[in-house]
């Protein structure tokens, strides 16, 4: 292998921990062709199997070896229309990079900074890569929620000629992609644009619409005569640790902070009304160890706190963050407590939280999910002091649906039971998928979760299977 | 965009809108609120829905101008539109024939109070309501009151209209005459409804409060508004925002409500500053 991975050029560390632009800055094209040239175009893309939307990795990535940029987006959108944001977000290095041929003996194919490429370069160009819409079937589908499971579920209905209306709680379209991800690393505009891809494509958006409180899913589907429904809710119930002085003022979940500075573009107040706690020159602790704990931590370190920590109760090695946000966060500073847990939150006469009792942990026998379990050392005790600690570790199931939808069956945990190659709940007509289903999972397989729903719903509807890219 | 369609003044400062949202007409329930975001640049702010028209496909809502959010929804008029309104949020009222029942409002918290009281009168209780206020002139509803009422009085802090005083000494005056209550609900400041749960706990009057905590998406997914209910966490947005007053942390309450103190005064300098200077103040 002659041609070395070429490697994205990014922000410096010094100077993006001072803005909220985004730290990678993409491949040039000239990059990305030299970067298409590394894949040798097996003749049993394992790659593909790796991608839980299955893109046709080797022909788009073919595509852009030679040149055509647009003919490699549009071969990506048959299977993905959110190619600018999975290639920013997807863990490659746990999908199709894993099983790259080439990353056998050298550093596998760069396909999501590839993927990137292609989506960014349509955007830019001012070109439409739209994929093709079957002729209307007249039936009609509602998507709950418009996160990552509902997008692709959207499209593809879209693409089998159904009517899809997705229907979302808050003001902007996107869930996690807008609220969660930080700009950073996921620029709102991108997400925005890439929406609009799927309106040219005949999806109807609603938004302010929360299904459970303003219309229940058997009215959907009753009053409104929407022939079957994809439910795509997300898990976005965040988990507090239960410890004495949670309540004090200054603690706070991952997902407020987030929702604050992403959503509400409280980084920008007071242009924008949202206030979000004044990091500058404080002391900053996440608690937890994943993507969403990494991302807190460096909007923190970016609103100007002088120290922005990670408290994580085992060692990085058990961190389900990705590798590549980790180095990220050191880069800018982040300071990692790590094999340490809190046991209580302490505060001021006014109920201001001013430290976290923390104890140091070391790892002993492996738990049930094959990690090394993090047990106490007795008299490690210290005050860690703090001005704001934030909670991350993960989320459970928002209740409204299945508290005002009897008959569709949740698990222990409340996430929605179903079927798992056809997506279908309990209910007859109503499907489900993503982070509702799994739990807290990625941007990705929730993708490939809504995929699946769309093939069964198709089914169901009488639509013909015929794939879509020979309409 | 929701379109307003009547926009009045009840009192200085206190202004009661008409709002187009025909989804959230038919649905609601008393108790339940609405999440307002009056521009795109604008906050999440939680309004309580005070009355609806599911035929006309309008809802009530009462906003009294506190901070810079408030102040500019004051601003608006009628056919002027906000940018979002989401809801029906948070779990109904719990309705049913308590026997007699106190409904008590105080300064803007009575908006919050009259449908539940109007539900209450619906569901065949005896219904009492206590309307507070600092002063004469910032009474408000208080004709909408009395029509769901039995008895209805009013209370001022300086004494220039109806009974001279706090609710809680018109509510402790009842009790003390003798009549026999069998539910409160008290909404208003938090000083004030902890001041009712006090004077309930001894006799052992159920007594529930609709709380305030900060919000912002309504929806469950931050837990910005968790609240200490006996010594359990809930979501006020989700579980409440209605609460057994005998169990709320109103301490814990007030102390969280205060975390944006100092950005909501900047914001709120900001605003009255840019209007002076366009003129529009």
């Amino acid at each position: 292998m002659a041609i070395p991975r070429q490697k994205m050029p990014a922000q410096d560390p010094q100077e993006r921990v001072g803005n909220f632009q985004e730290v990678n800055l993409g491949l040039t094209p000239e990059q990305a062709q030299q970067e298409a040239l590394r894949c040798i175009q097996c003749k049993d893309p394992v790659c593909i199997e790796g991608c839980p939307v299955n893109i046709k990795i080797d022909q788009f990535i073919k595509l852009i070896a030679e040149g055509d940029f647009m003919g490699a987006v549009r071969k990506i959108k048959e299977d993905n229309v959110l190619p600018s944001i999975c290639g920013r977000v997807c863990p490659q290095e746990d999908q199709c990079e894993k099983v790259c041929v080439i990353g056998k003996k050298h550093e596998p194919v760069a396909i999501g900074n590839l993927e990137r490429f292609v989506g960014d370069y349509e955007r830019q160009s001012g070109q439409k890569a739209d994929p093709k819409v079957a002729p209307s079937t007249g039936k009609k589908v509602a998507v709950v929620g418009s996160g990552p499971a509902s997008l692709s579920c959207a499209n593809d209905l879209a693409q089998f000629g159904h009517k899809v209306v997705i229907f979302e709680a808050l003001h902007e379209l996107g869930g996690v992609l807008m609220y969660g991800i930080p700009e950073f690393r996921l620029p709102k505009e991108i997400v925005r644009e890439e929406l609009d891809g799927l309106r040219r494509m005949g999806i109807e958006f609603r938004t302010d619409v929360v299904v459970g409180r303003t219309i229940t899913i058997d009215e959907l589907m009753e009053e409104d005569g929407f022939d079957a429904v994809f439910i795509g809710v997300g898990a976005g119930l965040p988990w507090f640790m239960g410890i004495p002085g949670e309540n004090l003022v200054g603690v706070l979940s991952a997902n407020e902070f987030l929702t604050r500075v992403n959503l509400m573009k409280a980084y920008d107040f007071p242009n924008n009304d949202t206030p979000v706690f004044d990091c500058k020159g404080k002391s900053v602790a996440i608690f937890g160890g994943g993507n969403t704990a990494m991302d807190a931590v460096r909007t923190a370190k970016r609103l100007g706190a002088e120290h922005a920590y990670i408290v994580y109760r085992r060692s990085e090695k058990e961190m389900p963050a990705r590798e590549e946000e980790i180095h990220n966060a050191k880069e800018e500073g982040i300071e990692f407590l790590l094999l340490t847990t809190p046991l209580e939150f302490v505060g001021d006469d006014q109920a201001w939280l001013t430290g976290a009792k923390c104890q140091k942990m070391e790892l002993g026998a492996p738990d049930d999910s094959g990690r090394r379990r993090p047990v106490p050392i007795e008299g490690s005790e210290y005050i860690l002091p703090i001005d704001m600690a934030i909670i991350s570790i993960g989320n459970g199931s928002n209740p409204l649906i299945h508290q005002t939808t009897p008959d569709i069956e949740v698990s222990k945990r409340e996430t929605i039971v179903v079927d798992v190659n056809t997506m279908q709940t309990s209910k007859e007509g109503v499907y489900a998928g993503g982070d509702i289903v799994t739990g807290g999972a990625t941007v990705i397989l929730a993708m490939g979760a809504g995929r699946t729903a769309a093939a069964a719903i198709n089914k169901q509807l009488g639509g013909t299977a015929q794939h879509f890219d020979e309409w | 965009m929701y379109r307003i369609v009547s926009a009045i003044f009840l009192a200085e400062n206190i202004k009661k809108f008409e709002i187009e949202a025909p989804m959230i007409a038919k649905k609601r329930k008393a108790g339940q609120f609405v999440i307002v975001r009056i521009n795109p640049n604008g906050e999440r702010v939680p309004l309580t829905i005070a009355d609806s028209d599911p035929e006309k496909g309008t809802i009530t809502i009462i906003a009294q101008g506190a901070g810079k959010s408030t102040r500019e929804l004051n601003r608006k008029e009628a056919g002027d539109s906000i940018a979002d309104v989401v809801g029906p949020l948070g779990t109904p009222s719990h309705i049913e024939n308590f026997g007699t029942a106190v409904s008590i409002g105080g300064g803007v918290g009575t908006a919050i109070a009259y449908p539940t009281a109007k539900a209450l009168k619906e569901a065949g209780n005896y219904v009492i309501t206590i309307n507070g206020a600092r002063s004469k002139d910032l009474v408000i509803l208080e004709d909408e009151m009395k029509a769901v009422s039995d008895e209805a009085y009013i209370t001022t802090d300086d004494g220039s209209y109806g009974f001279n005083g706090f609710v809680t000494q018109k509510l402790q005056e009842l009790i003390d005459s003798g009549k026999k209550i069998d539910f409160v609900l008290a909404i208003g400041p938090i000083p004030m409804m902890k001041a009712v749960a006090d004077v309930t706990r001894p006799h052992g009057i159920k007594t529930v409060v609709s709380l305030n905590p900060i919000m912002i998406d309504g929806t469950g997914m931050c837990g910005g508004c968790r609240v200490t209910i006996g010594n359990e966490i809930k979501f006020a947005c989700i579980d409440g925002p209605e609460f057994d007053a005998h169990q709320v942390d109103f301490k814990n309450l007030a102390d969280r409500n205060r975390i944006y103190q100092h950005e909501e005064k900047e914001a709120g300098e900001a605003f009255e500053h840019a209007c002076k200077l366009h003129g529009q103040g």
